[in-house]
């Protein structure tokens, strides 16, 4: 045991900040004990009884400070002196910016005059009651949180809509309000087309090809995908629609979703006849002479409704857009003949993996008039149900960011890893033909995409060079060149790694099906 | 029709902080609200709250103007037995909820014996403990006697106490004189020292203070505490600005009306070196002005946050003189040298009344000086301020914090925004040695239990449900 002990003559510290550094040193590694204090008659006898009290102390004076500690025979002391002296000199960043953020709503709404949305993604159990007191507070909710249960979510959206109030979701990905990208979604221009969405990629993806099209969205307001369905009933879909017509930058409102429930749909007609604005729709799966003789443009792709949208949008005719795809159809043939013409004879089938849900719907629905013996983890049209979501069956078309895949993880716009091991598999299959896959940029999805997937696609060319065959890689690129990814920048990458790039899902997945038929017919 | 579209997008979130930086990056107005899950979310019990929200709220505003209006005075002083309602021979009056003798910590059993031999019940630690297990002696909590006392807060028959009245409501408080720093009986110390200084209290102090405020007339302490918290004070932790501004105003009169000069100068120097010597009447002025807001139905509003040393207890306004209770923490302190928090004993005493009155650690943006017992910079001081607005009913009309530009202290603290919120009032304490007769071991702050304040909130409730059924 060795005792050190320096004396600070004439150096007065103020009990507190004494008892603070006694704190700390006694914290220091290597200190057996230890006392840092005032040369008073009553310090020195304290030291005297914890034995601290070195020759040196008996000289002190009441203003003189006094360090004492004990340690092992061979530690380090001009380090420890070292240590000592630094919790000695007074902490001098008062500076230091700790900003405190409330601990509640009410708090939060009085630092913030004028608060008009909460954004809530907490866990669902408790997301329903703050959601309540935000709306009893007069405003307006994003609620991105899920698991929230059916029964608030019914109780909050009749509330909110006694108030006119929003409340989209629960489950509400995106939204974009009064031009800022809420949660998960795009920075795209302002302009004149409104959109209620029940479909968080499908908003994304409209808005996206709206915005690189040279149009530009008002508002964009999402609802949660279970508010179509015949429980809710539609209450945030009819009244996004209702704000959407009364707004005065919305000339053209385009309604995206999943099948709503049949009276929603009969709800969403008697809005639109009153509505004199142009009503775009694409309801994903829904059956198109459900909306006959209505003045909705009803579209059977995502891609389809953003390109009415902007027609409509620039009183251009909507014919203009048959015309476009037209063209891009044969264009879409000329390639997919080129690939295909590359394949193996064993190439037979498309394997999708998709990060957005949407898409994943989106590409079984095209499938459905062209390829058979198509299989999903989230089956929709004539889709089968795989057995097991991990193993491919023939044509297969996943949605990693379905529950199964999530529990745990991050989603698979943010997470890549489970999908990129997804897309090794595929490609050591040798009965796959192509690989379709989605990429969607944004807030809140991965900033830097391209590091996650292209090791994996040289792996996939490594792959498929060793087995001397093609494989062609088809994606989509969700996104604006505004997006802090930049959309234009991660389209080159791919592209310079060998990968198609299509302008929207719907395009792609028209490439990588014919790719896959055309290799049938062949 | 909603006007989100007319206005400017402001945005609060609660969840994702990466939701917030976005909105930042975009200088779209936000701010992020620090959730935590509630601490009990009995859907039953908050329903019976909602339905009668008018109500509460109602009763709430009544228990506030009533704080507010305080007009706390010393008039006077005397001894515990005349004065105290209901004290009796053989009562001693204790801090906190009430308590056994079996069930008592070290230092308050330590003050208990303290008192018995100062009373003279007993010659030596022994009788005194077993005349204190006996039940010959009773024990009452301060509260109940319109009382409070810092630490153990022994109230013996014999002790002189100054005397507090409210001129708003005419209510009455009492509370001891403050035996200043080291060994003192509030932290359970009984040495013969520590009797010497009380008999010398008795003997010199009281009968020279008690002459001189009959003959110089009372003294309006709420101005004092207004003026102490522009000079550095919280009135809990920190007294310094307190007892000076007590002192310039008892100075002259001591000198003037105690006759015997050396007595004078005895007293004016006990108080001149406690800088705790305000600390217990900043305590009767927060329960004497309290105290009015007491017994108003539905009223969730805290009027008593105390502590046994074992037991942390709180009372509501709108629960009459029922205590709800918990475990006592430890609290996070400074140790003075020599001690460790293996040491310290759970917080003890009533002096958490500052904090129910808006002082204390609710007004520590006040007391730049003292933050270091939080650990960190002035900031965390202004930051812990700030945090318990959130659970009070009101602001302050006299006590202000110069740096909140004189924004006055959260005042009122509201259970069930403590529930709802998560926010636990937060406390300046001094920390006891949990052993008998050691005294004083270090100072700090901490969070009160939330077990106290989920009872009280069911307490609340069950009240109610009464109150409907009559």
């Amino acid at each position: 045991m060795k005792i050190t002990g320096i004396v600070k003559k004439g150096e007065y510290f103020d009990s507190v900040s004494i008892m603070l550094v006694a704190k700390q040193l006694s914290g220091v590694k290597d200190i057996i004990d230890s006392a840092v204090l005032m040369g008073t008659k009553e310090n020195i006898s304290v030291l005297k009884s914890s034995e601290l009290l070195i020759p040196e102390f008996q000289a002190a004076g009441e203003m003189d400070l006094l360090v004492v500690f004990k340690t092992e025979e061979n530690a380090d002391i001009p380090a420890l002196l070292k240590a000592v002296d630094k919790l000695l000199k007074p902490d001098k960043d008062m500076s230091e910016d700790k900003n405190l953020n409330p601990s509640s709503l009410d708090g939060a709404v009085s630092a913030l005059p004028g608060a008009n949305l909460a954004m809530i993604s907490i866990a669902g159990r408790y997301a329903g009651d703050v959601a309540m007191k935000s709306l009893q507070m007069g405003l307006n909710v994003m609620l991105f949180s899920d698991n929230v249960p059916l029964e608030k979510e019914i109780e909050l959206k009749t509330f909110a809509n006694g108030k006119g109030l929003f409340v989209m979701g629960p489950d509400c990905g995106t939204a974009i309000i009064n031009g800022a990208p809420l949660a998960f979604a795009n920075v795209v221009n302002r302009g004149n087309i409104g959109i209620v969405g029940a479909s968080g990629t499908g908003l994304q993806e409209v808005s996206c090809i709206i915005s690189n099209a040279g149009c530009g969205v008002s508002q964009a307001i999402g609802t949660g995908g279970r508010d179509v369905k015949k429980e809710v009933g539609g209450i945030m879909f009819i009244q996004g629609l209702k704000a959407l017509a009364e707004d005065k930058n919305t000339d053209v409102i385009l309604l995206v979703s999943k099948p709503p429930a049949k009276e929603v749909i009969e709800k969403i007609k008697l809005e639109v006849a009153k509505i004199n604005k142009s009503v775009v729709s694409v309801f994903l799966g829904s059956s198109p002479e459900l909306l006959y003789g209505t003045k909705i443009h009803a579209a059977s792709t995502l891609e389809e409704a953003a390109f009415l949208s902007v027609a409509l949008a620039q009183n251009q005719p909507v014919t203009s857009v048959k015309e476009i795809s037209n063209k891009q159809d044969l264009e879409i043939k000329e390639l997919a003949k080129k690939e295909s013409s590359k394949l193996s004879s064993k190439q037979k089938y498309l394997r999708a993996l998709f990060s957005g849900g949407t898409f994943c719907d989106e590409t079984q629905l095209i499938c459905n008039e062209i390829l058979s013996d198509v299989y999903s983890n989230t089956p929709v049209g004539n889709a089968k149900k795989l057995k097991d979501s991990n193993i491919s069956e023939k044509n297969t078309i996943i949605d990693l960011g379905d529950d199964e895949f999530t529990v745990g993880k991050p989603h698979p716009m943010i997470d890549y890893s489970t999908r990129c091991k997804r897309i090794i598999e595929e490609a050591e299959d040798p009965e796959t033909a192509v690989i379709l896959l989605d990429i969607v940029l944004g807030y809140g999805s991965n900033m830097d995409p391209l590091a996650e997937v292209i090791p994996v696609i040289r792996k996939v060319k490594e792959i498929t060079s060793a087995r001397k065959c093609s494989l062609p890689l088809v994606c989509s690129v969700t996104g604006t060149d505004k997006d802090p990814q930049n959309r234009t920048s991660v389209v080159t990458a791919l592209k310079s790694e060998g990968v198609i790039v299509m302008k929207s899902n719907a395009a792609a997945s028209r490439l990588a099906i014919s790719i896959v038929y055309g290799k049938g017919k062949k | 029709m909603n006007q989100l579209f007319e206005n400017e997008l402001k945005v609060i979130n609660i969840g994702m902080k990466s939701f917030k930086e976005t909105l930042e990056g975009l200088k779209v107005s936000s701010i992020q609200v620090d959730w935590k899950p509630p601490i009990f979310s009995d859907s039953k019990v908050f329903q019976v709250i909602n339905q009668n929200k008018d109500k509460i709220e109602s009763a709430n505003k009544e228990a506030i103007t009533r704080i507010l209006n305080a007009k706390p005075y010393l008039i006077g002083m005397g001894k515990a037995l005349d004065v105290i309602p209901g004290m009796k021979k053989n009562l001693l009056l204790h801090a906190g909820p009430p308590v056994t003798w079996d069930k008592m910590c070290g230092p308050m059993k330590g003050a208990v014996i303290g008192a018995l031999i100062y009373e003279g019940i007993a010659s030596s630690t022994q009788e005194a403990e077993k005349i204190a297990a006996s039940g010959k002696i009773e024990f009452s909590p301060c509260h109940e006697h319109s009382t409070v006392g810092p630490m153990a807060g022994i109230v013996s028959p014999s002790m002189p106490v100054f005397i507090l009245e409210n001129e708003a409501y005419g209510n009455k408080a009492y509370g001891t004189m403050n035996e200043g720093l080291g060994k003192v009986l509030r932290y359970g110390a009984f040495s013969s020292d520590v009797i010497e200084r009380l008999k010398w209290m008795e003997n010199v102090l009281y009968p020279s203070l008690k002459t001189t405020l009959e003959k110089s007339g009372k003294v309006d302490l709420k101005n004092i505490i207004a003026q102490a918290l522009h000079m550095g004070d919280e009135v809990h932790n920190r007294n310094r600005a307190a007892t000076s501004l007590l002192y310039r105003i008892l100075a002259p009169s001591i000198v003037k009306y105690v006759d015997d000069k050396n007595t004078a100068i005895d007293v004016l120097e006990f108080i001149n070196r406690n800088d705790h010597f305000f600390l217990n009447l900043s305590m009767v002025v927060s329960k004497v002005s309290l105290d009015p807001a007491r017994n108003i139905d539905y009223s969730s509003i805290v009027v008593v946050m105390a502590r046994n040393g074992t037991d942390f207890g709180v009372q509501l306004s709108g629960t009459g003189d029922e205590w709800f209770t918990g475990p006592s923490p430890v609290p996070d302190a400074l140790y003075f040298q020599g001690f460790t928090k293996e040491d310290a004993n759970p917080d003890i005493g009533d002096s958490s009344i500052t904090e129910t009155n808006g002082l204390g650690g609710f007004a520590i943006a006040a007391s730049p000086a003292i933050v270091q017992f939080v650990g960190g910079n002035t900031k965390d001081a202004v930051n812990y301020t700030m945090k318990m607005y959130e659970i009070t009913a009101s602001e302050n009309n006299i006590y202000k914090i110069p740096y909140l530009n004189f924004r006055g202290t959260p005042t009122g603290i509201d259970v069930i925004k403590v529930i709802e919120k998560s926010v636990l009032p937060f406390i300046d304490t001094g920390v006891a040695h949990k052993n008998a007769g050691i005294g004083q071991i270090g100072a700090g702050v901490l969070s009160a239990p939330s077990e106290p304040f989920i009872n009280a909130l069911i307490g609340l409730t069950n009240k109610i449900k009464l109150l409907k059924e009559k």
